[in-house]
């Protein structure tokens, strides 16, 4: 246990910078954006130091902190990180400076942008390090705030309604968490997700444990998104800009899973045994459902939003089916905890290759002058090759192909689906074909082919875009032939989900 | 010392019928100085008179005869209401800086209002309470028919009746529990410690409630509500929905609920019913109104639907809850009738939704636009605003005995959150289609406003972040002899 | 000294009265004749006052117990009659300036003997002594509604008044007839001996509703109340004033002894589930029916007096309400309500004088822009009015709750309760009607053609001073109710 409080200082950090950012005059825009990106980069370190001395021997919490802060209402400052915990604090860490970066042209109100930015990433630090549930619920809807203006104010054309839909959509579906937690308070006296979840396995809630679940899932279900609550994020992730387009996908979208394995999986066992065909079968449908149509979009930024719910669907794939422990025997448990470590991983290097996706995308689309639609371009391989290879890199590692980091998280959750629920995992399989064609299909139809002549003078990218994206390629090969960087942080978390009273 | 904001207001009324109208300047700095030592007062009693034990401030006889005596005294309850009355008063004055017209008469009512506000909080005798209680209807009705704006005379006249009739009720079960209890005395606690029989607390609560519960916005007796809102000037708005809707509230708790808890135990599943009526039929009115000012009005009948439901759940956490979200929706609709009513509609001179986009709000007025967002965020509930921990206790109290109206609060807040958006984004942040060019200019948010706005921002911050504070004073006192029977024993 | 003449002292305060009644007549027609008619109205004015003053230092520190043979001269009667001396006072003063008439010695003298004819019904023990002054009371007040020469309404208002109180007298002499035939006696507390010892037959029953009717009309209780609006709104402002206050709390009082002593024994019951037949339900009846046609046609009008009439009417109501309770609470509830809707309802008739002396009417219309005009007057006006409606810290509000809590609480407990809810819905029915005259005052512009306001020193002192005594009686009402529950105490009432 570290006495440095590193987590508090994680948040506050970026939500300081954020008022910091606000100070600047309104024709400083460089300043501002030098600053955001100062403090995004220190944020980064501090996560890279956290990692440095985060003991991966351990199953347990670590680097906790807890405060009173409304003790007759059992509400406590409590933070911790497990292996999960820290996945996602790095995933965060990473994926904001790349979004911050990737918005080079001037923003209008440049300081109202990169301090939102920084409000949203303490918002993320927030839920992802909190052990109490008022204190993960405050940062969750908090993050809704910048999220919504984000989008609102920079945002296409139709960004108002796309907005208003994923705020209220989310809303709804955080209403529902709400309420069920105020009857898991009722019933076990506690906020602590720890103290719940021994209580609830203890059998305690009786018959009121199942309308529970469904409301704290609905409340995850909405996030992720899973069919059918997901109607709300193509029109968001399209409308918003490229920055908040990568943020959302990479860092917010994990946001759900997250909480499927920290709160859902923990506290409700029985239940998710219960229902597990019917869970099953949203992951499925989400992930067939999605594929199919990704097809049948022209708008790029459409194709690469539905590819993240088909993508994330995986991850559901892999923690649903390690659900199912009925027989407990030894041979299961290594599938299982293979199918947990693969939608960890999966949730790691989703956020960084979805992040990538729609960064090439913005670019394609601020060289175009706006234009989006697959059938525009062609051939633009012969004009920018570098831009080429570094997107198809990307697309290769969202395909899972083996070499790169999304190879293994798809891996090992077919490792564990196939040998736990065989029908699922053939229907998924499916979905693959289809992830396969349609993401194909993005490179054929943008890069190969003729090249139309308005598109000759296609620039290549600069040397600014090839900093931003090189370290981010990198990491995408070195995850893929090292896994063990992620497996070894998150696999101790893995079996303690699995077997909590280890 | 803490009934100290009472004399002061009233003498500051009084004084301020000197002043000449021809000096507004005057005026507003008197009434200025007023406001700020009632609040001055209001944070030396929070500090100093403790929370869990009921302090008498004054106990001096004042009608023998009829057992009436001038008592005064303060609780932890009593205490966090006057707090919201100080910092509401204050954040008032600021912003009815601009009035220019009979500016003397204008806050000479004001203190009027709030001197019978700051009574009702501290009386302990039941008729010198009713006294105050009766002393606020008057001003409110002529703050609002001199210097209202729609249809003002309607509005105002129906504020004045509905309270009005409310106060009936309430002095018919007042009348009725004196009678029974010997004619003896009108004082409070022993009226509490009086046996009354289970039929007649049935009967009584209903009247003393319902007479109370009108001002409080109880479903369907709110119609007033939204009406008188709109009517009146900004800074009566604020005080009608910040504080005057609270009396009624708090009547309901300290009258009704303390002298017959059985007649509570017997209605509480009525009202409960009824104030989720309220929570979800405000959010839904609110959503399809046209008028920026009215989406406010019926936001406030849906809050206070909030404090009702808390104090229908007869556990600790719950009747908590409700008096937290007193204090929270007083300074939040205070905040919202505020920019609704002076930084936009007195500048701009139209409340209409749907024509506010040529004004490009967001950017001819960013103070505005941004005490808005926090105002709409701590309206709907979102963490580390006040609002927050209110509701969470008022939900976490009332599952228990009504898990389905739990379930249907939850959506109000779900509609909540969509109508803050929808007025957000008609009124501040509609694209824009005309040019810069074609903007209208309007003055900028002047120093009282934000002066205004800051206080009530930082009240319900720092209510949200450290809740502590004021929980501090809500608990011990509903742990205490008086309010303890109210809610021990009662959750089924 | 002489026991003849013992009797004459008793009556002192009377004598003071009338002698200044005729002195001021003197005056008048003698000494400041070829004045100037407000000269005129200042000289007598002061006089009457002068001679009220006399009558109250006297009955208040040289009174002197005595039961003479058809006059009970009690601390209660004596605190009553300062009482009523004290408004007909300011009646007075608020008079001086009248414009209305060129007759101001008669006026003043009128009124000084209607004066006269109040104390005496006060004192009276005895029923047909009770009769006596009430005729002296009436007649001069019949002259006096019609003492506005130039105004027809004045005329029809006088002569409506004076029909319907000969009616009336006839109605009451009937029944005190009839009493006399069936228990012999004319003297109250032998009534009522009488009555305990036989049980009462139905004629006697014909004979209290015909006593009821003729009192009643005095008080203007509905179905009896036909007269007052007309009454009230012809008669010049300050008769207006003393019909509506002095005249009231003697007919209140008289009522309550005839009632309370001579019939005491044939009370009955309107408690709720518990009907006796008796005088009770009557004014049950009475009070209902006067709460609701007063509050109900007060809505419509818009001439401010006679807006003020059917408040009365209403007012009168309420003030029955207290007979209805237990007397030991009753009673005090019933003088205290009934002063303190003597003092507000004179203070707003004396605004209404104001009014009419700067020549405009009394409509509500005509109130506009007070505020503007003159912010003392509609200060004034407002407290005037708030009492009237009941609304805190005023007298009017802590009358009223103390009747409905002696009602409430007399007979059997809560027996009373149906009639206070009626009572109170009546309140809040009032306040519209008060809040619109309010609203006039305080919310609307001037009239384009309204005059200059013609507000003499000797108005202004006395409403200024009518005003602050409301305010004090309704911030500290024990300063009044200690004084007399004190009366009542030592009084064998």
């Amino acid at each position: 246990m570290n006495q440095f409080p590193f987590l508090t200082l994680l948040t506050l950090v970026p939500l300081v910078g954020g008022a910091l950012v606000l100070a600047p005059g309104r024709e400083h825009g460089k300043t501002v954006r030098f600053m955001a990106l100062a403090i995004a980069f220190l944020v980064l370190a501090l996560a890279a130091a956290l990692s440095l001395f985060f003991d991966r021997t351990q199953n347990g919490m670590q680097f906790v902190e807890r405060a009173a802060w409304a003790p007759s209402l059992g509400i406590q400052y409590h933070l911790g990180v497990d292996g999960l915990g820290l996945l996602m604090v790095l995933l965060s860490a990473l994926v904001i400076p790349f979004a911050l970066l990737s918005s080079s042209a001037p923003v209008a109100n440049p300081r109202l942008y990169y301090s939102l930015f920084l409000f949203l990433e303490a918002g993320l630090f927030g839920t992802f390090t909190a052990q109490n549930f008022v204190h993960w619920f405050a940062f969750w809807e908090l993050s809704l705030i910048p999220a919504f203006f984000l989008i609102k104010i920079w945002g296409g054309p139709r960004r108002t309604a796309a907005a208003v839909q994923f705020f209220v959509y989310t809303t709804a579906g955080s209403v529902a968490m709400l309420i069920a937690f105020v009857a898991l308070y009722n019933a076990t006296g506690s906020f602590e997700f720890s103290q719940i979840a021994e209580t609830v396995r203890d059998g305690r809630l009786g018959r009121a444990a199942l309308p529970i679940f469904l409301g704290v899932f609905l409340g995850f279900a909405v996030k992720t998104p899973l069919l059918p609550f997901h109607t709300w994020l193509p029109d968001a992730y399209a409308e918003a800009p490229t920055g908040v387009s990568m943020v959302l996908t990479g860092a917010m979208s994990k946001m759900g899973v997250y909480g499927f394995l920290r709160v859902l999986l923990p506290i409700f066992p029985e239940q998710m045994r219960a229902l597990q065909t019917p869970l099953l079968g949203l992951a499925i449908a989400t992930i067939v459902f999605s594929a199919a149509a990704a097809f049948s979009q022209n708008d790029l930024k459409r194709i690469v939003a539905y590819s993240s719910i088909n993508h994330l669907g995986y991850c559901l794939l892999g923690i649903f089916v390690a659900v199912q422990w009925a027989e407990d025997s030894a041979a299961s448990a290594n599938e299982k905890a293979a199918a947990l470590n693969g939608a960890m991983l999966q949730m790691f290097n989703h956020g960084i290759t979805a992040s990538a996706l729609f960064y090439f995308v913005g670019l394609i689309e601020q060289r175009s002058g706006g234009s989006r639609d697959l059938h525009y371009f062609g051939g633009l391989r012969k004009a920018a090759p570098v831009f080429c290879g570094l997107m198809g890199i990307t697309v290769f590692a969202s395909l899972g192909l083996p070499g790169l980091s999304g190879f293994v998280g798809e891996f090992l959750i077919f490792k564990g689906a196939f040998a736990l629920a065989p029908w699922a995992a053939s229907v998924a399989a499916l979905g693959l074909l289809l992830t396969a064609i349609f993401l194909l299909t993005i490179l054929q139809r943008v890069f190969s082919g003729p090249l139309p002549e308005n598109w000759r003078a296609w620039p290549d990218l600069t040397n600014a875009q090839r900093l931003t994206a090189g370290p981010i390629i990198a990491l995408i090969f070195i995850l893929g032939i090292y896994p063990r960087l992620l497996t070894d942080l998150v696999n101790p978390t893995a079996l303690a989900i699995l077997w909590p009273n280890l | 010392m803490i009934a100290w904001t009472i004399y002061i207001s009233l003498a500051g009324a009084a004084g301020l019928l000197f002043v000449p109208a021809a000096k507004p300047c005057l005026a507003r700095r008197t009434a200025l100085l007023v406001a700020l030592a009632g609040l001055v007062f209001a944070i030396v009693g929070v500090t100093m008179i403790p929370a869990g034990q009921l302090t008498d401030i004054v106990n001096a006889p004042w009608v023998p005869q009829l057992g009436i005596r001038f008592h005064l005294a303060a609780d932890g309850i009593s205490l966090v209401l006057v707090l919201l009355t100080g910092i509401a008063a204050v954040a008032g004055v600021l912003f009815s800086w601009n009035i220019e017209e009979r500016a003397n008469e204008f806050f000479a009512l004001y203190f009027a209002l709030i001197g019978g506000v700051y009574g009702v909080f501290l009386s302990f005798d039941l008729f010198l309470l009713f006294v105050f209680y009766e002393l606020a209807i008057i001003p409110k009705y002529f703050l609002i028919v001199i210097w209202g704006s729609t249809r003002r005379e309607y509005g105002a006249m129906k504020l004045a009746l509905y309270s009005f009739g409310g106060s009936a009720l309430v002095l018919i079960g007042l009348i009725a529990a004196y009678v029974v209890a010997g004619a003896k005395t009108f004082d409070l606690v022993e009226l509490a410690r009086h046996p009354f029989s289970p039929g007649f607390q049935t009967g009584a609560f209903l009247l003393v409630f319902v007479g109370f519960a009108v001002l409080a916005g109880l479903w369907p007796f709110h119609t007033w509500a939204p009406t008188g809102h709109v009517a009146a000037p900004t800074g009566a708005s604020m005080l009608l929905a910040g504080v005057v809707m609270k009396l009624g509230a708090y009547g309901a708790l300290r009258v009704a609920m303390t002298l017959f808890p059985a007649g509570l135990r017997a209605w509480r599943t009525e009202i409960a019913f009824l104030a989720v009526i309220g929570i979800v039929y405000g959010a839904l009115a609110a959503l399809a109104q046209r008028d920026f000012k009215f989406v406010i009005g019926y936001s406030s009948v849906s809050h206070m639907g909030f404090v009702l439901l808390g104090l229908a759940t007869l556990r600790q956490i719950g009747l908590s809850g409700a008096v937290l979200q007193m204090f929270s929706h007083g300074v939040i609709a205070g905040l919202l009738f505020a920019v609704v009513g002076r930084m936009i509609y007195d500048r701009v001179h139209l409340r209409d939704l749907e024509r506010l986009r040529p004004f490009q709000l967001n950017k001819a007025l960013p103070f505005a636009a941004a005490t808005f967002l926090l105002a709409g965020a701590a309206s709907m509930g979102l963490p580390g605003f006040s609002g927050f921990i209110a509701e969470l206790q008022v939900l976490l109290g009332a599952w228990q005995s009504f898990p389905t109206l739990t379930i249907l609060a939850g959506a109000g807040i779900v509609v909540g959150a969509a109508y803050t958006l929808r007025a957000l984004d008609k009124a501040f942040y509609a694209p824009d289609t005309a040019g810069p060019a074609e903007r209208p200019a309007l003055p900028p948010i002047s120093l009282p406003e934000r002066l205004g706005a800051l206080t009530l921002l930082t009240a319900t911050l720092a209510v949200g972040l450290f809740p502590n504070i004021l929980l501090n004073l809500i608990q011990p006192a509903l742990a205490s002899p008086l309010m303890r029977p109210v809610w021990e024993g009662g959750a089924m | 000294m002489n026991p003849d003449w013992a009797w004459m002292r008793l009556l002192v305060p009377e004598g003071i009265v009338v002698v200044t009644a005729l002195a001021a007549l003197t005056c008048d027609l003698i000494i400041t004749r070829r004045r100037l008619a407000w000269n005129r109205g200042q000289a007598a004015g002061l006089l009457s006052c002068l001679g009220c003053v006399a009558a109250i230092w006297w009955l208040a520190w040289r009174p002197g117990p005595g039961n003479p043979a058809m006059l009970a001269l009690t601390p209660l009667t004596q605190f009553l009659k300062c009482l009523l001396l004290v408004l007909v006072g300011f009646t007075a003063i608020i008079s001086m300036r009248a414009k209305f008439t060129r007759h101001v010695g008669e006026y003043f003298a009128l009124l000084l003997l209607a004066t006269v004819g109040m104390m005496l019904l006060i004192s009276s023990n005895n029923l047909l002594m009770i009769f006596l002054a009430l005729e002296l009371l009436s007649l001069p007040l019949y002259i006096l509604t019609a003492f506005n020469k130039s105004s027809i309404a004045s005329a029809e208002g006088a002569l409506k008044y004076f029909l319907f109180g000969s009616v009336a007298a006839a109605f009451t002499l009937f029944g005190i007839s009839l009493v006399y035939g069936l228990t012999g006696e004319i003297d109250l507390d032998s009534i009522a001996t009488h009555l305990r010892a036989q049980p009462a037959k139905p004629a006697f029953y014909a004979a209290l509703i015909m006593i009821l009717a003729g009192l009643s009309f005095k008080l203007a209780a509905a179905p009896f109340h036909f007269w007052a609006p007309d009454a009230y709104e012809g008669a010049p402002a300050p008769v207006a004033a003393f019909i509506a206050s002095a005249s009231k709390v003697a007919a209140l009082f008289v009522l309550a002894k005839v009632l309370l002593i001579g019939f005491i024994n044939q009370a009955g019951s309107a408690a709720s589930g518990a009907y006796a037949p008796g005088w009770a339900p009557l004014l049950a009846t009475l009070a209902v029916v006067s709460i609701g046609l007063g509050n109900l046609a007060a809505l419509v009008q818009n001439n401010f007096k006679r807006l003020l009439a059917y408040s009365a009417i209403a007012h009168a109501g309420y003030g029955l309400l207290a007979l209805l309770a237990n007397p030991e609470q009753g009673l005090p509830a019933l003088l205290f309500y009934i002063g303190a809707y003597g003092c507000a309802v004179l203070g707003a008739f004396a605004v209404v004088t104001v009014l009419e002396e700067s020549g405009s009417r009394a409509r509500l219309v005509d109130l506009a822009g007070l505020s503007r005009r003159s912010p003392l007057l509609a200060f004034c006006l407002l407290v005037f009015v708030l009492s009237l409606a009941g609304i805190p810290p005023l007298p009017g509000f802590f009358g009223k709750f103390y009747v409905f809590t002696a009602t409430a609480g007399g007979l059997r407990p809560l027996g009373g309760l149906w009639l206070v809810v009626v009572a109170i819905i009546g309140s809040v029915v009032s306040l519209y009607y008060y809040l619109q005259a309010l609203k006039q005052v305080y919310a609307a512009p001037p009239l384009p053609d309204c005059g200059q306001l013609a507000w003499s020193w000797s108005a202004r002192l006395a409403i200024s001073a009518l005003c602050a005594i409301v305010i004090a009686l309704g911030c500290a009402p024990n300063l009044l109710l200690s004084k007399i529950c004190a009366a009542i105490q030592t009084s064998t009432l």
